[in-house]
């Protein structure tokens, strides 16, 4: 088992990424191809990370740990989970065998979000196979780091389309002490109000969702907040496990066939006039439609309030994300023309013109 | 000295007829304030690295963001370089100007453009200085949590070009973390939004790549940041240590404890003694090392959480531990420590102040090895460290009207940020690279990875007209100047002591 649950495969990594360049052979990256759903549909020879697998270093006290891509997401967090630490920014794994590679690469965070930061916040480093054949390292395994341009906070989200991440250092923090969660009946309007008049208040909230009946506020800190937080907002208890279900998509909510769009707006925003069921997450920064509702129809709505979609539903639209201003997207080009001037690594995945 | 611009190793500028530019200037932005005549220049030839000077060709102070757009573009058309600077409080002359360069100087955009309580968002201009966000958030019980020692006066524009820390970074994080969108202007004068008022954006996330780009990539123009409600309650423990690696290894015993302290500062026996002569905060001069650890959160919390680090740090060994009695004394703890710079500045006619980071576990030897090159140079260095995050501060107090002096504190100083690679860390924790650094580059980074560098610089701005020479070293210069690049676990000096 150990052998194979610490492998250093960059070489043979290296070699395929040198050969795709050779032959001009466009690469689909992919660990255990959990989130295949999500993106564009591409072509490409596949190049599978799992071979290169393990934890590199974990120093608990330094709050770091750094792993390589093909790891799995569940072994990350029983490694964490030992020596009493997390992750905060809570990834899902949509699927047995989610690895840290497609995790950053995808950059999705759980409940936790908008109080601990997004994946994209907990990385200190990455090593990179770039589009000009070489493996290189930015960042570091420490907290601060300004030296040279952030391109390991640039790798994640960005789906694989500016190079192959081999390896990620990545901030860690202690779990808290105490964890309790409530659920609170009363309507969306409500809430939203409640939770802006909260945000500015230092209760340790850490997961807010609206399902469309109640509140489900989870509360983490050390004993005495939050006990004192639910003397204060009282509740129903509510099986912490909701979070769970709720981050990987196994509430009721998300089997209902209609296709599923994820809405990214301003925390603050009103309940959204949309056609079909919304649930808040993120304290309102997140929100999940199941709508039949057309792709333009959603954007429009969700750009009017400061927001922008992703379409959930793999193949429905050929623009799965918000497409982005013309400017903007020029940008785009040009880096990815510098970074992967043969277009080998996703092409297409995130944009066509990409 | 090779840190001014070099056109030998840091590439040809494009020559520029000032008469001719400052004429069109005048001609196309005929309300825009220009600054020309040598006596005029002369405050803004340096940033906080004051070291190191050069007169810009020109000055602009543009009033509105037309005209920042309209110097970016005639200056693109005529291949002017363009220098943009803040409140010019940076320690490692990102903002240095270029005598064949315009020096774009952004520190009238100072309106707070609105705060948001409900959405907890500050939207500001560039020039606004730091502080000013968290005053303006006050009133709503709200602030924005980076706070550089410079907070009183740097602006925000430079912040988020240079990716600014502070003390509170572990808990709180950096910049990069507080931040919503940023609005730039590229090389041409293009406008571009990065980021957004949601928590994220579609596409690759080039908030986080400008967010310490030191304006290489573009000119910012407007910034939204995060604010947090204030914390109920803070309190301060000082603990005073017999030895510095006690006080190392008492650090990372309050992580292990599950405790993130809100700050968590280190200093060594003259930087005590420095701030206590100088604040008098009542800090124990005969300790080799004390830390501050302020705990800051809900009041039931902070209570909890300071018999906890008590404890720890009692059993880590601290010879004392003292807990503020009030809000004075906690003031005067801090004090001691934000005014470590100029209270080392009092011992010395001039100080050189470091900002590498290390893993936190080799805080020990690192201190070791600075002390021996301390004597090795015959400069004395005091050592201030923000320890949660593993940042150093070394001071190298040196006399620059001593021939030589300042030339081997700055020779003592590279050896320094080379010791933070060669241990898995950087040259670089807050103050950025700018022009200071520039050497230190190549011992961090191999050729290859420079050269990625360079292609993102040319995404943006192919032409190199936006800060030329900071930040990212060229391969020439590298093959001129550098060190030799160290990668952590493969070390080029193998007659060197590993920490």
């Amino acid at each position: 088992m150990q052998e194979t649950a610490d492998l250093d495969d960059s070489a043979a990594l290296l070699e395929q990424v040198n050969q795709a360049l050779a032959n001009a052979t466009p690469l689909r990256i992919q660990g255990a191809n959990s989130k295949a759903f999500l993106g564009r549909v591409t072509a490409g020879e596949i190049l599978d990370t799992r071979s290169h697998r393990g934890i590199v270093r974990y120093d608990p006290t330094e709050l770091v740990i750094t792993v390589r891509c093909g790891t799995p997401l569940s072994e990350l967090a029983k490694v964490l989970d030992a020596a009493q630490q997390m992750l905060p920014c809570e990834p899902p794994a949509f699927g047995d065998g989610a690895t840290v590679g497609g995790m950053i690469a995808c950059g999705l965070s759980g409940p936790r979000r908008p109080w601990s930061g997004s994946v994209r916040d907990f990385v200190l480093g990455t090593r990179v196979i770039t589009g000009l054949g070489k493996h290189l390292r930015f960042g570091g395994e420490v907290m601060k780091n300004v030296a040279g341009y952030d391109l390991s906070r640039l790798m994640a989200g960005s789906y694989g389309t500016l190079g192959l991440i081999t390896e990620v250092s990545l901030k860690v923090l202690p779990k808290p002490r105490q964890s309790l969660s409530i659920s609170l009946p009363m309507s969306v309007e409500h809430a939203l109000l409640r939770l802006a008049e909260w945000g500015q208040q230092p209760l340790p909230i850490s997961a807010a969702c609206h399902d469309g009946e109640s509140l489900h506020l989870r509360l983490e800190g050390g004993e005495g907040s939050v006990a004192a937080a639910h003397d204060r907002l009282g509740g129903e208890l509510l099986d912490p496990s909701y979070w769970a279900d709720l981050n990987e998509q196994r509430l009721a909510f998300f089997d209902e066939d209609q296709p599923l769009w994820r809405l990214s707006v301003p925390n603050n925003t009103p309940r959204l006039s949309l056609p079909g069921r919304q649930l808040i997450d993120w304290g309102g920064a997140q929100r999940w439609l199941k709508s039949d509702a057309q792709a333009p129809f959603i954007r429009k709505v969700v750009a009017e309030a400061g927001g922008h979609v992703t379409c959930y539903s793999h193949g429905l639209t050929d623009t799965p994300f918000q497409p982005l201003p013309d400017a903007l997207l020029r940008y785009h080009q040009q880096l990815k023309q510098q970074l992967d001037p043969q277009g080998i690594f996703n092409p297409g995945r995130l944009y066509a013109e990409l | 000295m090779n840190i001014l611009y070099d056109e030998r190793v840091d590439g040809a500028l494009p020559e520029v007829d000032k008469t001719a530019l400052l004429q069109a200037l005048r001609t196309q932005l005929p309300d825009l304030e220009i600054l020309h005549q040598q006596e005029e220049l002369k405050p803004y030839e340096c940033d906080g690295l004051s070291a190191y000077r050069t007169t810009p060709m020109l000055v602009v102070l543009p009033r509105d963001i037309a005209q920042v757009q309209g110097v970016l573009r005639l200056c693109h058309a005529r291949r002017v370089p363009v220098v943009a600077r803040g409140a010019g409080t940076g320690l490692s002359g990102g903002a240095l100007p270029l005598e064949k360069g315009v020096l774009l100087v952004m520190a009238r955009f100072n309106q707070i453009l609105q705060i948001d309580p409900a959405a907890r968002t500050a939207r500001v201009q560039p020039g606004v200085r730091n502080l000013a966000i968290s005053q303006a958030a006050a009133p709503f019980g709200l602030y924005y949590a980076p706070d550089p020692s410079s907070q009183i006066a740097c602006s925000i524009g430079g912040n988020v070009a240079e990716n600014a820390g502070g003390v509170h970074c572990l808990k709180y994080g950096l910049t990069v973390h507080n931040l919503l969108k940023v609005d730039i202007l590229t090389v041409d004068g293009e406008h571009l939004t990065l980021g957004s008022e949601a928590l994220d954006s579609p596409g690759l996330d080039l908030l986080a790549l400008f967010t310490g780009s030191e304006g290489m990539l573009g000119v910012i123009t407007e910034i939204t940041v995060k604010l947090l409600p204030k914390p109920q309650s803070a309190k301060v423990l000082l603990a005073a240590f017999d030895s510095v690696e006690k006080a190392g290894r008492a650090v990372g015993d309050i992580i292990a404890a599950g405790i993130i302290p809100g700050g968590l500062e280190m200093m060594d026996n003259l930087a005590i003694r420095a701030a206590e002569d100088f604040i008098h905060a009542g800090y124990p001069v005969e300790a080799e090392a004390i830390l501050l650890c302020e705990l800051d959160g809900v009041e039931a919390d902070v209570r909890d959480d300071c018999d906890r680090v008590r404890q720890v740090l009692e059993q880590a060994g601290a010879t004392e531990v003292r807990q503020a009695r009030d809000e004075a004394e906690r003031v005067r703890f801090w004090a001691g420590r934000k005014n470590a710079f100029p209270a080392v500045g009092r011992l010395s006619a001039d100080y050189y102040c470091m900002d590498g980071t290390i893993p936190r576990r080799e805080l020990p030897g690192v201190l070791k090895a600075i002390a021996e090159l301390s004597a090795e140079y015959g400069l004395r260095v005091a050592n201030v460290f923000h320890a949660g995050d593993g940042n150093m501060h070394p001071l190298i107090l040196f006399d620059a009207n001593t021939p030589g002096e300042l030339d081997r504190a700055e020779a003592l100083g590279g050896k320094i940020l080379e010791l933070c690679v060669k241990v898995g860390g950087s040259i670089t924790g807050e103050h950025g690279v700018g022009r200071e650094k520039i050497n230190q580059m190549c011992a961090q980074f191999n050729s290859d990875e420079l050269t990625l560098f360079h292609a993102v610089k040319a995404a943006f701005d192919p032409g190199g007209l936006l800060n030329p020479g900071k930040n990212i070293p060229t391969l020439h210069r590298c093959a001129e100047f550098g060190a030799m690049h160290v990668h952590a676990g493969q070390l080029p000096f193998p007659d060197l002591e590993r920490f």
